[in-house]
């Protein structure tokens, strides 16, 4: 258990910044989710706080105690890496001693938490095999036992799910899950996947391009996106966005349609209007705030993505079961005013949806 | 390249491409293994048989492929066995005699079963009775009047310590190059590889001026330490090395691993099959290097194998018998190196792209 807090933390190359001063707080016990597009530096803050890459400047704290010269070992931190970085001439056993052998742990005691990692994440029966010997599910397992077995202050993944197939993931997710509640350490995860991040969070930083666009509660998030960027990366499908004019008495679409949205500070010019495929509607004609033709429905079962094009631009629409619509029919949506986003011409948010509790 | 059992061995060699009789790429390919076989086995099947011929077989001239000696007997009267010949005498009739000496065209010879007649015979009419026989002494010889052994020792002393020394710097070496992020990396390494440049010959005086200032003539470390660092083994383990993938030594730093710990536990048996292929290479380059062990070695009770080898080329003769058997002897740990380890061999090259 341990509290984790950046202060202004710098990377740079040579004269490329990469990592632009971020400033974060992870409380102990958290299950923290670094999400981001690739390249976003999310890897490389990891690397920081772990101690396999310097910090050029600012602080990484852990519980309080300036940790920036200490040598990553020392940190009280275990890693799972994406390839899970396995040592391929030892055991299960072996791999899952080593780190402890190198702190000097007696032997019995060694025995003893490579028996109980092994039982908890059941790879008992796998201890004398070889990495190579073993499925890609049951690799996983093994890298998380070995940083299970250090009984670390904080345990950090990079991108651990991203070599399996889709069930498996949706599996070791739920085991990961299940892990954080039963041992309760603080986690950092980075992934690029926003579903394990929506799925997996207490707390979600959001980065691009080195820095933190937002940093809060999955749903806090995905209901009260701080700018352009988080609205468009957490949700899937991707929320809509409509460029739109401030008008008299609510915002003009692209379409010429006039939508209610009745707020003093919107002021005038370019703004951009977002609202999630989930709150749009397909309408009768007379609430309905604009007409359009189904370019594609996608049927996923349980519901439909209707892919419509519009005069004011193109919409995604979720729909539950089945679509009552087909390709290529006209239709007719209602835009609810209550369940829309603005966002500036900066790309920051203007007006988060009033409509949706969180 | 999968490693073939036995079973496998026979059915490659008799692998056809026709299905029942051969197709005529079988016949071409087969004779051209076979001139092949005949290139590169044909010289070390000479030596070995050579190896066992007597001194005078050797010089005999056309030569016989098998060792043959001519056949002697012991006759009543005379100290020393007598040589066998097979004599057509003046009345047509064939019989084996035994000649007591020769005087000019005439031989002077005897029945072996009736030793007091004395019969004069002209040499053309007689050819010597051979049978096929190994001379021993050839090998025998390299132990009761050379130091054989001594040789030995010294060649496989320098062979084991030189390789030993030689596989733990060049690894360290190709660790830093190939995993440490530093200043002026790739200049060392470019220059490590220039270094390759530089024909051996060239360093050889400076060498011996080194180890000569060290004081290390004529002793084994005067050879092994100036070969302990080569540009080839660095380079083959550099390049071996830079597979191994980061996030291993990452894990093994997470796991309070310290750099000597990380190289030793995780780089070295990781990077085995690279250091099987340096370790036969060094074995070999060590076993048969000769230049710098004449230059530095220079009393005999120091001498490897390859330079007893040269001493027994003197100026005005060459005992060549002696010579060839302790070529042989010289040949055969380095086969059976080569024979237990070539599939590192194979692999290595593979892996490495370095012959």
């Amino acid at each position: 258990m341990a509290t984790l807090e950046l202060d202004r933390v710098v990377k740079r190359y040579g004269t490329v910044e990469v990592i632009h001063g971020v400033d974060l707080v992870v409380p102990s016990g958290a299950f923290c989710v670094f999400v981001g597009p690739s390249g976003c530096g999310k890897s490389t803050l990891l690397r920081m706080i772990a101690g396999l890459e310097a910090i050029t400047d600012g602080e990484i704290r852990i519980d309080g105690v300036r940790v920036n010269e200490v040598p990553a070992a020392r940190r009280g931190l275990a890693m799972v890496f994406q390839s899970y970085a396995l040592y391929p001439h030892m055991t299960v056993r072996q791999n899952l001693a080593f780190g402890l052998e190198n702190l000097k742990t007696p032997k019995d005691e060694i025995a003893r938490r490579v028996a109980e990692a092994a039982r908890m994440l059941r790879i008992e029966e796998l201890l004398d095999r070889r990495p190579k010997a073993l499925s890609g599910g049951q690799r996983q397992r093994v890298a998380i036992g070995r940083a299970v077995v250090r009984e670390p202050k904080i345990f950090l993944f990079d991108e651990p799910l991203s070599n399996l197939d889709a069930e498996l993931r949706v599996q070791m997710r739920i085991e990961l899950q299940a892990l954080h509640e039963r041992l309760g350490n603080t986690m950092i995860y980075v992934t690029h996947d926003q579903v394990e991040a929506m799925t997996m969070a207490d707390l979600i930083v959001v980065l691009s391009k080195g820095r933190i666009e937002q940093a809060g509660p999955p749903l806090e998030l995905y209901h009260r996106p701080a700018n352009l960027f988080v609205a468009g990366f957490l949700g899937s499908p991707k929320m809509n966005f409509l460029p739109v004019r401030a008008a008299e008495g609510g915002v003009r679409l692209a379409s010429g349609d006039l939508l209610p949205i009745a707020d003093a500070a919107l002021g005038a010019g370019e703004l951009t209007l977002g609202v999630r495929p989930e709150h749009l509607f397909l309408a009768a004609d007379g609430s309905a705030t604009l007409a359009g033709r189904v370019r594609l429905v996608e049927h996923l079962g349980a519901e439909s993505y209707l892919h419509v094009e519009t005069a004011a631009g193109p919409l995604t629409v979720r729909t539950a079961g089945a679509a009552r619509a087909g390709s290529g029919e006209p239709v007719r949506l209602r835009i609810p005013p209550e369940a829309c986003h603005l966002f500036g011409p900066d790309g920051r948010t203007l007006r988060a949806a009033p409509g949706v509790s969180l | 390249m999968a490693s073939l059992a036995p079973a496998g061995v026979v059915d490659l060699l008799t692998r056809t491409r026709g299905k029942e009789r051969l197709h005529w790429t079988d016949w071409l390919a087969y004779a051209y293994l076979l001139l092949g076989v005949v290139l590169m086995f044909g010289p070390v099947v000479w030596v070995v048989l050579s190896s066992f011929k007597s001194e005078a077989q050797l010089m005999e001239f056309p030569p016989t492929a098998l060792p043959y000696a001519q056949v002697t007997v012991e006759v009543p009267g005379h100290p020393e066995p007598l040589p066998l010949f097979r004599v057509r005498l003046p009345d047509g009739s064939i019989r084996e005699l035994a000649q007591i000496r020769r005087v000019g065209i005439q031989a002077q010879m005897v029945d072996p079963a009736d030793p007091g007649v004395v019969i004069r015979v002209n040499v053309a009419d007689r050819e010597p009775v051979r049978a096929l026989s190994l001379a021993t002494e050839n090998y025998t010889l390299l132990f009761e009047r050379f130091d054989f052994l001594r040789y030995l020792w010294n060649s496989v002393f320098i062979t084991v310590v030189a390789t030993a020394i030689m596989l733990l710097v060049n690894s360290m070496a190709a660790f830093a190059l190939a995993k440490y992020d530093f200043r002026g990396r790739d200049l060392v390494f470019v220059l490590t590889i220039a270094t390759l440049l530089i024909p051996p010959t060239v360093v050889l005086v400076p060498v011996f001026l080194v180890v000569s200032q060290l004081g290390l003539l004529n002793t084994p470390w005067g050879v092994i330490w100036p070969g302990a660092a080569t540009p080839t083994g660095v380079f083959l383990l550099r390049q071996y090395m830079l597979t191994i993938p980061d996030e291993l030594i990452d894990a093994a730093r997470m796991d309070n691993a310290s750099e000597w710990k990380i190289y030793w536990r995780i780089v070295l048996p990781l990077a085995a099959p690279a250091l099987a292929v340096l370790a036969i290479f060094a074995v070999m380059w060590r076993w048969n290097d000769f230049l710098l062990p004449l230059i530095v070695l220079s009393q005999s009770e120091q001498f490897t194998l390859q330079l007893a080898l040269n001493s027994f080329k003197g100026e005005m003769h060459t005992q060549w018998g002696n010579l060839l058997a302790m070529t042989v002897l010289t040949l055969l740990p380095i086969t059976l190196v080569f024979g237990f380890l070539q599939r590192y061999i194979t692999t290595g090259i593979a892996t490495t792209g370095i012959k």
